[in-house]
């Protein structure tokens, strides 16, 4: 038996151990704000905060969870408007949207860390990050938005 | 593109989809503009399947409370269509933007007109219909009015959702009148009374958030993918790794014995050309994704591959490059090319190559189908809802009024989701599961090995120059395998639609011409992939104008300049047949070819850009220009390239004339995120086959850009037009011209001259 905390609920998982964690709040939560992307931690749109770094949910097997606090992108924010979805929303940042989650989580986490971010540690943090519709020199401009606290 | 199937709607049909939407205003037939024996014009819109519709009663209701609900028939894929078309109609109904909701049309072209979203054409289609809606729910508001304080209806204005008597200053708010105003005659399109273009409120101006921000941001918004259905399966199919290959058996004794699996389901395939029909295999169905993936992992099977075993890409290209050395079909012929090529100073010629491509949008293809009491329920991610419902009732032999679809955001379209395999893959899933809501679900591997791919192809260029070095004679030729076939048994050259797209359709003003296309064979599914054969085409056409502006000692984007011409309209035979101009199917008329619009973006990117700038060491500036999807668009790159051969690029400056725009903000995005993706594809991307199958498996080796190696400052500069230029395409016109510009840049800054892609290690040699 699994016991988690997911956006503050305790919750418990008595399935597959292998599972990974974004199976689990997609399937079992219906939790669908953390997209499939590629399944090999290779693209970041299953970006979830485990204790609040940022991992690739498609790559953290349920096992590796019990006891932790897992945020998805429903909870990071009660009313969403954490200041990086504001700025996101403010610099309209998303395209189809489908990886920005992913992106939203990973730059949250990145704030949390350093909370002025150049733009070289602006490209290491969100370089696992793919976006296939193309809106980086948004998200570049919109963390920095944030990190400013402008939007 | 191509819709090769055409309903022929039903009486019955009609009123159904009539009826379906339930809305407070009053139920209508369709107007007859879609009415099945309409006759079928040639161009634009009305060659569509279903052409437009502009009856306010389909596409707008008004709630008591004012609340102005305005249906989106056209399908979000990040083009922001779902805010731009309803702002269309907002401006003219005069409505008040922060008491409007945006409501998703299900598949119904009867009901909405055309659905299928690609081509660059939802703009280009919708705007004047859109306008037209808003206008004549604005006049029957203000005649509800008018008839309830019994003055004259000229005495009645609507203004920011409100409606005032010029006479007393009484107002009325809209949901006061909404229902009356349902009730009266949709006023007749010539007594419309469209805004001016000074009077729109949020045409033009890009000043509204795009509709679903909120819901993105905070994980509410729902893809193809999200759908959760009470009591739903899961299931992931194998499909043959092969194109055209087969389950020859298949053991999944151990699949069954995964916990959570439910049932194993063999899939027939349909022997090429399939069209959009599934690619067969096996479907392990399970109660979550993840005992479906460990399930599909524990089938053995055998498969058996068929004649397209031994495809591989080397080989593949040794033959299509060999075919571009040779005479082709001609398909337009200018003055006389041997006799100019003769007399020529000096000649060139090159060889291009291009790889195919997956669309890898960011959310793998996935649908969901429920049938339960003789109706089929599809939720999908698709660009063309009314193929999948067409498809689904044809498949699982329902008629179409109890199939339905509807459409969630597309995690990326690019031309994928135009091809419905896999909603028909769920719908025979649920089918054989008793109906039970089932989801498919394609994984990244399943979607980069078992795509529609973007054609593979050669080109041959070759130029004379006088002893000025003006160009007396061009000669392109290319070779790729069409996207017919996969439409229809062994076709052997492009088809107009293909070569219409950056070859025959050349601006350039030089006396002496030949474009030639030859025969390939297609040995996998060849789909289009956003801007299409442009991508190949233009790579080659403007990397070889380089190569002649550096042969005749020229400022590149003076010699692209004085090939393109003096300002004129090009004329050329239109037609469809690959020997005439094709146009996107447009007007020629309304849309013709322009060279002074491109003129004008080339000299206006050039300007923004700062041509001729001093550079650090190992800059260089490189620039493209095209018409594509009717629209100009001409691309400066700046790029360096260090010791080691490592590229990035600072700068891009684009100049696009789209003719009349809607959503300035949405075409900057588009804009901004085609550069991204003309990166991707000049850089790292491509799909090739060994033994028949896909080396690539995953965005670990089938890369993309990211956000470290993308273009850093893409700056658009969109040509301002009114009413009078009619708007053409946005979404994929932005896209061809980068790689060119970008391998442009490449020889200015290092002198060397990039002939295939992706480019990969080739500058590091």
């Amino acid at each position: 038996m699994v016991k988690l905390r997911v956006n503050g609920e305790e919750r418990a998982y008595d399935g597959d151990p292998a599972m990974p964690l974004l199976w689990y709040l997609r399937d079992e939560l219906a939790l669908t704000g953390t997209k499939f992307g590629c399944g090999v931690a290779a693209c970041g749109a299953c970006t979830v905060h485990l204790n609040g770094e940022a991992v690739r949910a498609c790559a953290t097997a349920m096992a590796d969870v019990d006891g932790q606090a897992i945020t998805t992108i429903e909870g990071l924010s009660p009313d969403g408007n954490h200041p990086v979805q504001k700025a996101w929303r403010a610099i309209n940042v998303p395209q189809c949207g489908y990886c920005q989650a992913g992106q939203i989580m990973q730059a949250a986490a990145l704030l949390q860390q350093t909370p002025q971010p150049s733009d070289e540690e602006i490209d290491a943090s969100m370089q696992g990050n793919i976006c296939r519709c193309g809106t980086y020199q948004r998200i570049r401009a919109a963390i920095k938005a944030a990190a400013r606290g402008a939007a | 593109m191509t819709d090769l199937r055409i309903e022929k709607p039903s009486r019955r049909l009609l009123l159904q989809g009539a009826a379906a939407g339930g809305f407070l205003l009053a139920l209508r037939v369709p107007p007859a503009r879609a009415v099945e024996d309409a006759p079928k014009p040639k161009f634009g819109a009305d060659a569509m399947p279903h052409g437009v519709v502009n009856d306010p009663l389909v596409f707008v209701s008004i709630a008591p409370d004012g609340i102005v609900t305005i249906i989106c028939h056209r399908a979000e894929m990040g083009q922001g269509v779902r805010t731009g078309m309803p702002m269309i109609i907002a401006d003219e109904l005069e409505a008040d933007w922060s008491k409007v909701r945006i409501e998703q049309a299900p598949g119904d072209e009867i009901r909405y007109g055309n659905q299928d979203t690609d081509g660059s054409r939802s703009t280009r289609h919708f705007l004047q219909p859109m306008r037209e809606c808003g206008a004549a729910a604005r006049q029957m508001l203000e005649a509800a009015a008018a008839k309830r304080w019994g003055v004259p209806a000229e005495q009645v204005s609507a203004r920011n959702h409100q409606l005032v008597h010029a006479g007393t200053n009484r107002s009325l708010g809209y949901g006061e009148v909404a229902a009356e105003a349902a009730k009266l005659p949709v006023p007749k399109p010539e007594t419309l009374k469209l805004k001016e273009a000074s009077a729109f409120r949020y045409i033009g101006k890009g000043e509204l958030p795009i509709v679903d921000g909120f819901d993105i941001t905070t994980g509410r918004a729902r893809y193809g993918q999200d759908t959760v259905l009470p009591g739903m399966l899961f299931a992931v199919v194998a499909r043959p790794p092969v194109f055209g290959g087969t389950v020859e058996a298949v053991d999944d004794s151990a699949a069954l014995k995964v916990p959570g699996v439910v049932k194993v389901v063999r899939l027939e395939g349909t022997p090429p050309p399939a069209k959009f029909l599934p690619l067969g295999g096996v479907a392990v169905i399970a109660r979550n994704t993840w005992a479906a993936m460990q399930g599909r992992e524990a089938l053995k099977i055998t498969w058996k591959d068929g004649p397209n075993a031994s495809y591989d890409s080397d080989a593949y290209r040794a033959a299509i490059t060999e075919t571009a050395r040779k005479p082709a079909k001609v398909l337009r012929k200018e003055g006389d090319l041997d006799g100019a090529m003769a007399k020529a100073a000096k000649k060139i010629e090159a060889e291009y190559y291009a790889p195919h491509l997956a669309h890898a949008t960011m959310e793998p293809p996935a649908a969901t189908v429920r049938i339960a009491d003789g109706k089929v329920e599809c939720w999908t991610s698709a660009q063309s809802p009314y193929s999948v419902r067409g498809e689904l009732s044809e498949r699982l032999k329902v008629p179409m009024e109890n199939v339905s679809v509807h459409i969630e955001l597309l995690g990326g379209g690019f031309g994928r989701k135009s091809k419905c395999d896999y909603a028909i893959e769920a719908g025979l899933l649920s089918k054989a599961m008793d109906g039970k809501p089932v989801k498919v679900v394609w994984t990244r591997e399943d979607d980069i090995q078992n795509g529609y791919y973007h054609t593979v192809q050669a080109n041959k260029l070759e130029a004379g120059l006088d002893a000025d070095g003006k160009a007396v004679g061009w000669m392109h030729r290319s070779v790729f395998p069409t996207i017919v076939s996969i439409f229809a048994p062994d076709p052997k050259q492009g088809a107009g639609f293909e070569v219409g797209m950056g070859l025959y359709d050349t601006p350039f003003a030089i006396p002496n011409m030949r474009i030639e296309n030859g025969a390939a064979e297609a040995h996998t599914r060849i789909g289009w992939f956003r801007s299409v054969i442009n991508i190949p085409h233009i790579f080659a056409a403007h990397s070889f104008v380089g190569e002649m502006a550096h042969a005749a000692g020229r400022d590149p984007k003076d010699y692209l300049l004085e090939l393109i011409g003096p300002a004129r309209i090009v004329d050329l035979p239109v037609g469809k047949d690959s020997t005439e101009f094709w146009n996107y199917n447009e007007d020629p008329r309304k849309y013709p070819i322009d060279t002074g619009r491109l003129r004008k973006v080339v000299e206006l990117a050039a300007e923004k850009a700062e041509w001729g700038r001093k550079l650090p060491p190992r800059h260089g500036l490189g620039i493209a220009a095209h018409r594509s999807f009717v629209t100009y668009v001409a691309t400066v790159v700046e790029v360096a390239v260090d010791e080691q051969g490592n590229l990035s690029v600072p700068r891009v400056d684009v100049a696009i004339d789209c003719g009349f725009f809607v959503n300035p903000e949405r075409v900057r995005s588009q804009v901004e995120g085609a550069c991204v993706m003309g990166m991707s594809l000049a850089t790292k991307s491509a799909i090739t086959y060994k033994q028949g199958r896909v080396v690539q498996s995953n965005y670990t080796d089938y890369e993309v850009s990211r956000i470290d190696d993308a273009p850093r400052d893409v700056r658009v500069h969109i040509v301002p037009a009114g009413l009078d230029v009619p708007p053409s395409g946005v979404g994929e016109p932005g896209l061809p011209v980068f790689a060119p510009a970008l391998c442009n840049a490449i020889f200015a800054a290092t002198g060397k001259r990039i002939r295939e892609l992706p480019i990969g290690t080739q500058l590091k040699a």
